[in-house]
């Protein structure tokens, strides 16, 4: 069952240079989710893109309490996963270009960016589908007994699919060292939870598989760092899962041709007062950084974001032999 | 030298690879404590212990993930989906994720997965539990399709398919468990992509896999007794095909049957019609031709799954027809 709070008491404050690092990333993919927006609404990539904007702190909480070794499954909204495992910005760029130099070689796009360099093993397109081959990842450290952990990102729309039971109730059968992270935006694509899910804490679902399910404030980062920490230690250690919800929101629609009219009014603005970032940047206030300080980290991240794109816009297309390269080894 | 089953064959296979390499692991329902529900896989949790072999839950869908994870990471999967027609629950792993991966990822990973499901009909299972589902992958860029008709083949192509870097389905007919043939002391490995001339003719060329090649070579027997002098070839693998094998025979027979466990509606035997007539029409001396089964379902009722089959008097019938074209 659900118990939120029971970490709050016993587990140490994150150093300042630490949350000023989170803080940096968080930062990054905001710029990088904003500039993917302005180019796909001026046509200059193709098909079709699934921003984070307002889910930063769930991603690098969760990435920042793993480290390069451990290993990341996201899904196809899963730019910010993939930079806070550390893949590089102009490359993630240049996959969503389609450039040969991209993460994928241009042949992923979007929705599949993935960097086996620090441990992204993939973003998933289907809905759910990346939930079991999560336990083979984890297995294979488990069998080849490496104490890595394997993060799992998810939506609130997966837990309504059938893969999500197996996954679950497999992993726990073979305790395996998964740390599955539901980032619950309130909708699945357009659909209200409310109108799709007869329940409104998606943590307690983990009971249902005899692994530990909590729910916590998916926009303060260090509280996401503090449980994922935990669990993962408790993961490393042999004793198996856990279902992590975090509560979080989408601020932009699902896909680039989503406005969000379906939102009630007001409920936009009230999680505009809880973004991730401006909640760290006031903890950080309180904190003792120097605002000036904070300005010129934002205005670093927003020139790296700009100099990467930049890069990655003068690199080459794919040339056609590389068509047919990478079907069969 | 010595008489196995290809039941056995499959058993050794398995044992030799997960002997030969420790990244070798086998699981799926009920393949480890209770020795397969076909007793493919009896023995080996008690000669390689349960790390290596592992019982799951009826959960296609894990099984296959577990698959590709583990095969992202450098493990080598060997997962039985117990019946072929199972892989349907499990489509999107096998169709959209085990296919891609590779390509999706500018070729970051391999997927050395091996699939092995039980197909065929004839047993009376039903139209659920025998369908060769084998034309399922052919739209599918990025898979191997294996398809034995002996214990040699079962023994030598599963090997190869574990060692191969790339994801192969590995079908197993059911009705073929118990057939003997020989295998040598220290057997050989059958190379992927490589067809059989199982009989030499020069008057047709029949290609069949699995049950189909030995009922084609029943055919073949009694054609020859009306004179009819037929070349059987195996494929023993749809994907990557041997087309070249099989076109130097129809070069020189001028006369093609393809003998095919399925409805003839978006099969392999079609796909491989259209590749012979589009590269190679002026060599035919007679429309290419498949006897394969009617559209419909598998019956159950032995009269009626034994009309959905091609029986040996219908590939003769067939032959017959094309060779006096």
């Amino acid at each position: 069952m659900s118990k939120a709070s029971a970490t709050d008491a016993n587990v140490a404050t994150a150093p300042v240079e630490r949350q000023l690092d989170w803080l940096h990333t968080m930062l990054q993919i905001r710029f990088f989710e904003d500039e993917c927006h302005r180019m796909f609404a001026q046509g200059l990539v193709r098909g079709s893109t699934h921003l984070c904007q307002g889910q930063e702190a769930v991603v690098v909480g969760a990435c920042g309490a793993v480290s390069t070794v451990d290993k990341m499954l996201c899904t196809y909204r899963g730019h910010g996963a993939v930079i806070a495992k550390g893949a590089p910005l102009d490359r993630a760029f240049a996959e969503i270009l389609g450039k040969a130099d991209g993460l994928c070689g241009g042949k992923g796009g979007s929705m599949h960016l993935t960097d086996m360099t620090v441990g992204a093993v993939g973003s998933f397109a289907i809905v759910g589908g990346h939930l079991p081959i999560a336990l083979g990842v984890a297995l294979e450290s488990q069998y080849n007994d490496r104490q890595e952990v394997t993060l799992c990102f998810f939506g609130d729309g997966s837990t309504n699919i059938g893969a999500f039971h197996e996954a679950l109730n497999m992993a726990s059968v073979w305790k395996l060292p998964v740390i599955f992270v539901c980032e619950n935006n309130l909708y699945g694509e357009y659909s209200p939870l409310g109108t799709t899910t007869p329940i409104e804490r998606l943590s307690t679902r983990a009971e249902a598989y005899g692994m530990p399910g909590l729910t916590i404030d998916g926009n303060d980062v260090e509280g996401v760092w503090r449980t994922v920490s935990e669990y993962a230690a408790r993961a490393r250690a042999g004793d198996g899962p856990v279902l992590i919800e975090a509560l979080t929101y989408r601020q932009k629609g699902h896909s680039r041709s989503d406005p969000a009219k379906y939102r009630p009014s007001g409920e936009l603005e009230a999680w505009l007062e809880r973004d991730p970032i401006t909640l760290l940047e006031a903890k950080l206030e309180r904190l003792g950084v120097d605002r000036g300080r904070l300005d010129d980290m934002r205005s670093a991240a927003e020139h790296e974001v700009l100099d990467a794109l930049e890069r990655a816009r003068s690199w080459d297309d794919p040339s056609p032999e590389q068509l047919e390269e990478d079907v069969y080894a | 030298m010595s008489t196995v089953t290809f039941r056995e064959a499959l058993i050794r296979a398995m044992a030799d690879a997960l002997e030969e390499d420790e990244r070798v692991f086998l699981f799926g329902e009920d393949v480890a404590a209770a020795g397969g529900s076909f007793k493919l896989t009896e023995g080996l949790l008690e000669r390689f212990g349960p790390k290596r072999v592992r019982d799951t839950p009826i959960s296609e869908q894990a099984i296959i993930g577990t698959a590709i994870g583990a095969a992202v990471m450098g493990l080598r999967p060997l997962a039985e989906i117990m019946f072929a027609d199972f892989a349907a629950v499990c489509f999107d792993g096998i169709a959209n994720e085990i296919p891609k991966y590779r390509y999706m990822t500018g070729g970051q990973v391999s997927m050395p997965i091996t699939i092995r499901m039980c197909n065929g009909a004839g047993g009376g299972f039903g139209a659920q539990h025998s369908q060769s589902v084998e034309n399922w992958f052919l739209n599918v860029p990025g898979l191997k399709l294996v398809v034995p008709a002996t214990p040699a083949d079962a023994y030598g192509l599963l090997r190869s398919a574990i060692r191969d870097p790339d994801p192969v389905l590995f079908f197993e007919h059911k009705a073929l468990f118990n057939l003997k043939g020989e295998l040598p002391d220290v057997p050989e490995l059958v190379a992927l992509g490589r067809a059989e001339v199982v009989r030499h003719g020069e008057h047709v060329t029949l290609v069949a896999t699995q049950m189909m090649r030995h009922r084609a070579l029943e055919a073949a027997e009694e054609l020859a007794a009306a004179g009819v002098d037929a070349e059987v070839i195996d494929p023993r693998t749809l994907v990557p095909l041997d087309l070249e094998t099989i076109a130097a025979s129809v070069d020189r027979t001028g006369r093609l049957v393809v003998v095919q466990e399925c409805p003839n509606s978006g099969s392999w035997g079609a796909t491989l019609v259209a590749r012979l007539v589009g590269e190679r029409l002026e060599h035919f001396d007679a429309p290419p031709m498949l006897v394969g089964a009617v559209d419909t379902p598998i019956p159950y009722s032995g009269a009626l799954e034994e009309l959905w089959l091609p029986s040996v008097p219908r590939i003769v019938e067939q032959v017959k027809r094309t060779v006096s074209y």
